[in-house]
C-alpha cells in the first residue's frame, strides 16, 4: 500500500518543471486501443483527454491490427505520436528477425572480421520453414539427438509451439489431418521457424526461467534506444527435465502458458524482479561474471536494433516499446529468444500492475508530448539511455577522481528505487532526528 | 575490578585464569573427538617424515610446519567456533540447569510454553490418527527417493494444521511473564515501562551499543550505504572487497566475523558466512547429510506435516522464496532428524520434548526425544532457511550453514530466556528504545490500542526474514553474524518505527498502524540503523 509513495514523488518532481516555449500543449488528445494498464496511465495523466472513434488525436496507443489497417491512410501532423513503427515486424516476427540478423552478421564479418561477427552469435541456430527446409535438414542431421523447437512466426503467448527430436515428428505434423485447414494453409506460407532448443538452460532451484526486458526506441535513424531497469525473470512452474519434451508447461515460461498449467497457483506469481536475479547470480558467480553477463545482454539489444536499422521505415511520429525475451544457458551466455512489439501490459498481480504502470508512465515521459525534456537527458524515470547514435556513457563524477574509465549508462536492475524516492527517505530521516 | 586490596586483585585474576583454564579444558575436551583432531594428528605424523624435523626441536618444528600448511588456522577457527557455543561458566556448584537459564521464573515459563506445544502436538496426533513416527513401506521409500528434488510438487498429506503454533500465542506467553520479586504497580507513570514486556532485564541502551558496535558508526564505510551507485567505488567499496578477498584466502574465522560488521560483498558473502560459522564441506559432512536423508526416506515423522504446512503457508507464498521450496524441504526434513542438534540444549533454556515410543509389536516403550532434534517447527520456521537459499545451492552446505546459524542464534528467538539475544530481551530492548527516544509516538500508539510490540513482534521473531527485501535482509544478517548478537534486530525494529513516525502519529487505530507498517520491502536497512544508533541525541 505505501508503495504509492514512489509514483507520488515522481509526479511531484515533474509538475514543477517549466514548459518549453511554444512546445507545450495544454490538452493532449489520445486514442487508446487497449483496455489494460495503459488505459489507466493515459487516463490519469494530467491534461490528457481521450477521444473516441473519428476524433482527431495527438497521441495513439494502438494495437498492431489497427496500425496495419490505418497507418498508411492517416495524415499525422508534426507533433503527433503513435506507438508502433510501420514495419516493426522486421524485428518482431521470428522469420524476419532471423533474416535481418543473419544479413547483419554477414556484413559485419565482411567488414570487421570474424571476431566482431561472433558478437552476433546470440540467437540459436534458426531456419525458416518451409523455404529453408533443406538446409535445416542438413544441419539437423549434423547434430543427431539434439532437440529443436518449432515456433509459429506470428503467434504469441506460446501458442502453437512444440519440441521435436526426430525429423519424423515434423513430417507427421505437416501431414497431420487433425489440424484445421487454416493451419495447413499457414504452413504453406513461410510461417514457422525451427530453432535449436537450448538444452542446458540455467536453472534456479531446478526451474527454468527467462528474462523479460523492456527497450524503448524513439528513433531508428539515428538510433535512439532506452533500456528500462526493472525487468523481471519468469519462472516455469515445474522442474526442468529433458525427458518430457511433450510437457509444454516445463519448457515454456510465458506467464500466459503457465496460467493454464494444472498446478498453477495464481496467488503464487512466478516472477522475480531483476534485482533478485542479479543478487542470486552474483552470490553464486561473483560480481565480475555477472557484470559481464549484463553487458552481453546489452549487446543483444543494441545489435538486434542495428540489424534492422536500415530496414525499418523510420518515422519521427513513431516510437515503440519492445519486450525482449532472453534466456540464459548454464555457461551464463544470454540468448535472444524473441522480441515483442506488443509486450503484455495486463498485470498478473498488484506488484506487476505497479511495475507496468511505472513503465508506461516513464515511456510517456520520454515521448514527451508535453515538451518538458531538454533532449540531453540520459536517465528518465526508470529508463536509461542505452544508445544515442553511439554508445552512451554515464558521467558520475569520475573525472573528479581522475579515473579514465568510462562506465556504460545502463543499470539494468541495480537501482530498485529511483533517486527521487531515496531523497525522500533521507529527508524524512533528517526531519525526525533532533539537531545535536 | 578496581580495588585497593592487592589480595583481592590477585584472587580476581586467579579466578579469571581459573575460569580460563576451565574453558580451555572444556574446549580441548570437545575438540578431542572431532574429525579435525584426527586430521591434525595425521598431519603431525606426516610431518615427522619431513627432513626439516629435528628431534631436539620436535615440538616447535611440527608446530611451525602445521602453521605453514594452514592447519593451525583451521584449529584456531575451530576453537573460535567452540568459544561461540560454550555455555557461560557459572558457579562451580550450580546445577547444569543454571547454565541453561539462571532465572527461575523464566524457566517455569519456558516449561509451561513447552507443555502447551506438546499438548497441541499430541492432540494433533490423536485427532488425525497419525503416529508420531512410522517406518515407510518400501514402495513409498522408492517414490520419495525419486521425488527428492521436487517434493514441492506433492500435496501435503494431512490438511488441517491449526496446530501449527503461531506467533500470537508466543507473544501472549511473553507478555504474561512476571518476576515474582518485583513489586507490581498498575499505575502508569513516567518511570514505568509502557510496553507489553513487564520484566526487568539488562538490555543495552544506545550509548552502550555505540561502544559495543563502533563499526556500525558514521565514520565507518558500510555496505548498504557506501556501495550505493552514486558513491564512487574508490571511496570504500573497492577497498572493502579487496580486504574481503584477503580474509577469504586467509581462511580466518575471527577476521571474517569482524569484517562482516561492515557488510559482506554479494560475491563473497557465501564464503564469508561459511567461514564465520566454521562450516566445512568435507566428505564427512556430505556423508552426514546423506545419512540424514536416508533417515527421512526410511521414516515418516508427524512433525513432517508441520514442516510441509509451514513451507506452503509462508515460503511458497513469498514472491522471492517460492523458487526454493524444494530446498526448504530437503533442509528441514533432515534437520528434524539430526540428533547432533541436541547438543545446543546445554545452553538453550528449552528442553527437548520426550515421548514414549512403542515399537510395532506394542511390547516395548521407551522415552525418546521427539522429534530427534528436539525442535518442534512452528509457523514461519522455514523463513529461517529461505534467505540462505540465495547463497548456497549445494544441499549439504546449505544444511550445515543453517544448522550452525540455528544453534548459535536463531534458537533464541523462540525460547523463553533471559539471554541478551533472547526473544524476551529483544522485545524489551525494542520497547525501551522506543520509549526513551520516541516517547510521544509510543504514548500515542499505546493510547489508540496499538502497542508497538504487537506489530513488531513478528519481525523480531523471524529476524525480519520475509519482511525486508532479500538484499537488505542479507545485509542485516551480515551484522547479526558480525556483532555476534541479535540485538541489531531490536534496534532495526525501533528504527523502522522512527522512520515512519510521522505517519504513525496520524493513525487512530491498530489496523491503520499495521497498514502503515505493512510493507517494509522498500526500506534500506543500514541508513536506518546508523541514524538510529549514531545520530540520535542521547
Amino acid at each position: 500500500m505505501s508503495k504509492n509513495k514512489q509514483t507520488a514523488g515522481h509526479k511531484g518532481a515533474y509538475s514543477s518543471q517549466r514548459k518549453k516555449e511554444g512546445e507545450g500543449r495544454s490538452c493532449i488528445r489520445y486514442r487508446c486501443g487497449l483496455t489494460n494498464t495503459i488505459q489507466d496511465v493515459l487516463n490519469q495523466r494530467p491534461g490528457w483527454v481521450e477521444v473516441k472513434d473519428d476524433g482527431e488525436w495527438d497521441f495513439n496507443w494502438c494495437d498492431v491490427g489497427w496500425l496495419r489497417e490505418n497507418f498508411d491512410h492517416s495524415y499525422m501532423e508534426e507533433h503527433v505520436r503513435i506507438s508502433h513503427f510501420r514495419n516493426h515486424y522486421e524485428l518482431t516476427r521470428k522469420n524476419l528477425m532471423v533474416k535481418n540478423l543473419k544479413r547483419y552478421r554477414k556484413t559485419l564479418e565482411r567488414e570487421a572480421g570474424r571476431l566482431e561477427a561472433a558478437r552476433c552469435d546470440f540467437f540459436p541456430c534458426t531456419f525458416v520453414l518451409p523455404s529453408e527446409y533443406h538446409i535445416f535438414v542438413e544441419e539437423f542431421k549434423r547434430s543427431p539427438g539434439s532437440t529443436w523447437i518449432m515456433k509459429p512466426v506470428a503467434r504469441s503467448q506460446g501458442k502453437g509451439i512444440f519440441l521435436f527430436r526426430k525429423l519424423k515428428d515434423i513430417i507427421d505434423w505437416r501431414k497431420d489431418g487433425s489440424r484445421s485447414e487454416e493451419q495447413k494453409d499457414e504452413a504453406q506460407v513461410e510461417s514457422y521457424v525451427a530453432q535449436r532448443y537450448i538444452e542446458n538452460p540455467y536453472l534456479i532451484a531446478g526451474r527454468k526461467f527467462d528474462l523479460r526486458v523492456y527497450v524503448l526506441v524513439t528513433s531508428y535513424i539515428p538510433l535512439k534506444a532506452w533500456l528500462y531497469r526493472d525487468g523481471f525473470a519468469r519462472f516455469s512452474n515445474t522442474r526442468f527435465s529433458l525427458s518430457s519434451i511433450d510437457d509444454q508447461y516445463v519448457h515454456l515460461t510465458n506467464v500466459a502458458v503457465q496460467k493454464t498449467a494444472p498446478d498453477y497457483d495464481p496467488e503464487k506469481g512466478c516472477k522475480w524482479q531483476m534485482q533478485q536475479l542479479r543478487q542470486y547470480l552474483t552470490a553464486k558467480h561473483g560480481f565480475e561474471t555477472v557484470q559481464t553477463l549484463f553487458k552481453e545482454i546489452d549487446n543483444i539489444f543494441i545489435r538486434s536494433l542495428i540489424s534492422v536499422q536500415k530496414t525499418i521505415i523510420n518515422d519521427k511520429h513513431c516510437f515503440e516499446l519492445y519486450g525482449y525475451d532472453i534466456l540464459l544457458d548454464q555457461d551464463l551466455k544470454p540468448w535472444l529468444i524473441e522480441v515483442n512489439a506488443s509486450p503484455s501490459l495486463t498485470a498478473s498481480s498488484q506488484e506487476d500492475y505497479e511495475l507496468k504502470y511505472r513503465l508506461l508512465e516513464d515511456t510517456l515521459h520520454i515521448v514527451d508530448m508535453e515538451g518538458r525534456l531538454t533532449g540531453k537527458e540520459k536517465r528518465v524515470g526508470g529508463f536509461d539511455l542505452m544508445w544515442n547514435d553511439g554508445p552512451v556513457y554515464t558521467d558520475v563524477g569520475l573525472e573528479a577522481l581522475g579515473s579514465s574509465c568510462l562506465v556504460e549508462n545502463t543499470l539494468l536492475d541495480l537501482e530498485k528505487c529511483s533517486i527521487a524516492s531515496l531523497a525522500h527517505q533521507w529527508i524524512l530521516c533528517s526531519e525526525w532526528v533532533p539537531s545535536e | 575490578m578496581i580495588t585497593e586490596n592487592p589480595v583481592d586483585i590477585t584472587s580476581v585474576l586467579m579466578d579469571e585464569s581459573a575460569e580460563l583454564s576451565v574453558s580451555v579444558t572444556q574446549i580441548v575436551q570437545r575438540l578431542k573427538g572431532t574429525h579435525l583432531h584426527s586430521q591434525l594428528e595425521k598431519q603431525a605424523k606426516e610431518c615427522l617424515h619431513k627432513p626439516e624435523i629435528k628431534l631436539e626441536t620436535l615440538k616447535d618444528d611440527v608446530r611451525r610446519l602445521l602453521k605453514a600448511s594452514g592447519w593451525e588456522r583451521k584449529l584456531q577457527n575451530a576453537v573460535y567456533r567452540e568459544l561461540h557455543i560454550l555455555p557461560p561458566s557459572g558457579h562451580p556448584r550450580a546445577p547444569p540447569e543454571h547454565t541453561k537459564e539462571p532465572l527461575e521464573y523464566m524457566c517455569k515459563a519456558q516449561v509451561n510454553w513447552e507443555k502447551r506445544i506438546l499438548k497441541s502436538l499430541n492432540s494433533m496426533c490423536t485427532e488425525l490418527g497419525i503416529p508420531l513416527a512410522r517406518k515407510r513401506p518400501v514402495p513409498e521409500q522408492k517414490e520419495l527417493t525419486n521425488k527428492w528434488n521436487e517434493m514441492g510438487t506433492d500435496e501435503p498429506g494431512n490438511a488441517d494444521t491449526n496446530n501449527l503454533t503461531c506467533s500470537r500465542l508466543h507473544l501472549d506467553v511473553l507478555v504474561g511473564l512476571r518476576n515474582p520479586n518485583n513489586e507490581r504497580s498498575e499505575d502508569l507513570t513516567v518511570r514505568s515501562h509502557w510496553g507489553l514486556i513487564q520484566v526487568s532485564l539488562n538490555v543495552r541502551d544506545i550509548p552502550q551499543m555505540r561502544e559495543m558496535y563502533p563499526e556500525l558508526g558514521l565514520t565507518y564505510g558500510q555496505l548498504g550505504i557506501d556501495d550505493h551507485t552514486h558513491v564512487p567505488p574508490d571511496l570504500f567499496e573497492s577497498e572493502h572487497i579487496h580486504i574481503g578477498k584477503k580474509v577469504v584466502s586467509e581462511q580466518d574465522s575471527a577476521a571474517a566475523q569482524q569484517y562482516s560488521r561492515q557488510g559482506c560483498p554479494t560475491g563473497l558473502r557465501a564464503q564469508l558466512w561459511s567461514l564465520i560459522l566454521n562450516t566445512t564441506n568435507d566428505p564427512e559432512d556430505i556423508t552426514h547429510y546423506e545419512q540424514l536423508k536416508a533417515r527421512v526416506i526410511n521414516h515418516d515423522l508427524l512433525v513432517d506435516n508441520l514442516i510441509y504446512k509451514d513451507v506452503k503457508l509462508t515460503a511458497s507464498n513469498d514472491d522471492y522464496y517460492f523458487v526454493f521450496e524444494d530446498y526448504l524441504y530437503q533442509v528441514l526434513l533432515c534437520f528434524s532428524r539430526d540428533t547432533a542438534v541436541l547438543e545446543h540444549f546445554s545452553y538453550n533454556s528449552a528442553t527437548p520434548p520426550k515421548s514414549c515410543i512403542q515399537n510395532s509389536s506394542g511390547s516395548e516403550q521407551c522415552a525418546m526425544v521427539y522429534p530427534p532434534n528436539g525442535v518442534i517447527p512452528f509457523h514461519g520456521f522455514s523463513m529461517y532457511v529461505a534467505p540462505l537459499c540465495f547463497l548456497y545451492n549445494e544441499p549439504s552446505t546449505l544444511y550445515r550453514v543453517f544448522r550452525e546459524m540455528y544453534i548459535r542464534y536463531l534458537f533464541r528467538l523462540h525460547s523463553v530466556s533471559s539471554h541478551p539475544s533472547g526473544i524476551v530481551s529483544l522485545c524489551l530492548q525494542f520497547e525501551r528504545l522506543l520509549q526513551t527516544h520516541l516517547p510521544q509516538l509510543f504514548y500515542h500508539l499505546r493510547e489508540i490500542g496499538a502497542q508497538p510490540l504487537r506489530i513488531a513482534f513478528k519481525w523480531i521473531v523471524r529476524a525480519f526474514s520475509g519482511y525486508l527485501s532479500t538484499d537488505q535482509l542479507l545485509l542485516l544478517w551480515d551484522r547479526i553474524l558480525g556483532c555476534d548478537s541479535l540485538e541489531i534486530v531490536a534496534v532495526l525494529a525501533a528504527a523502522v518505527f522512527a522512520f515512519r513516525a510521522e505517519n504513525l502519529m496520524e493513525v487512530t487505530s491498530l489496523a491503520s498502524a499495521e497498514a502503515v507498517l505493512a510493507d517494509l520491502s522498500t526500506l534500506k536497512v543500514m541508513p536506518l540503523l546508523q541514524i538510529f544508533l549514531f545520530a540520535t541525541s542521547v
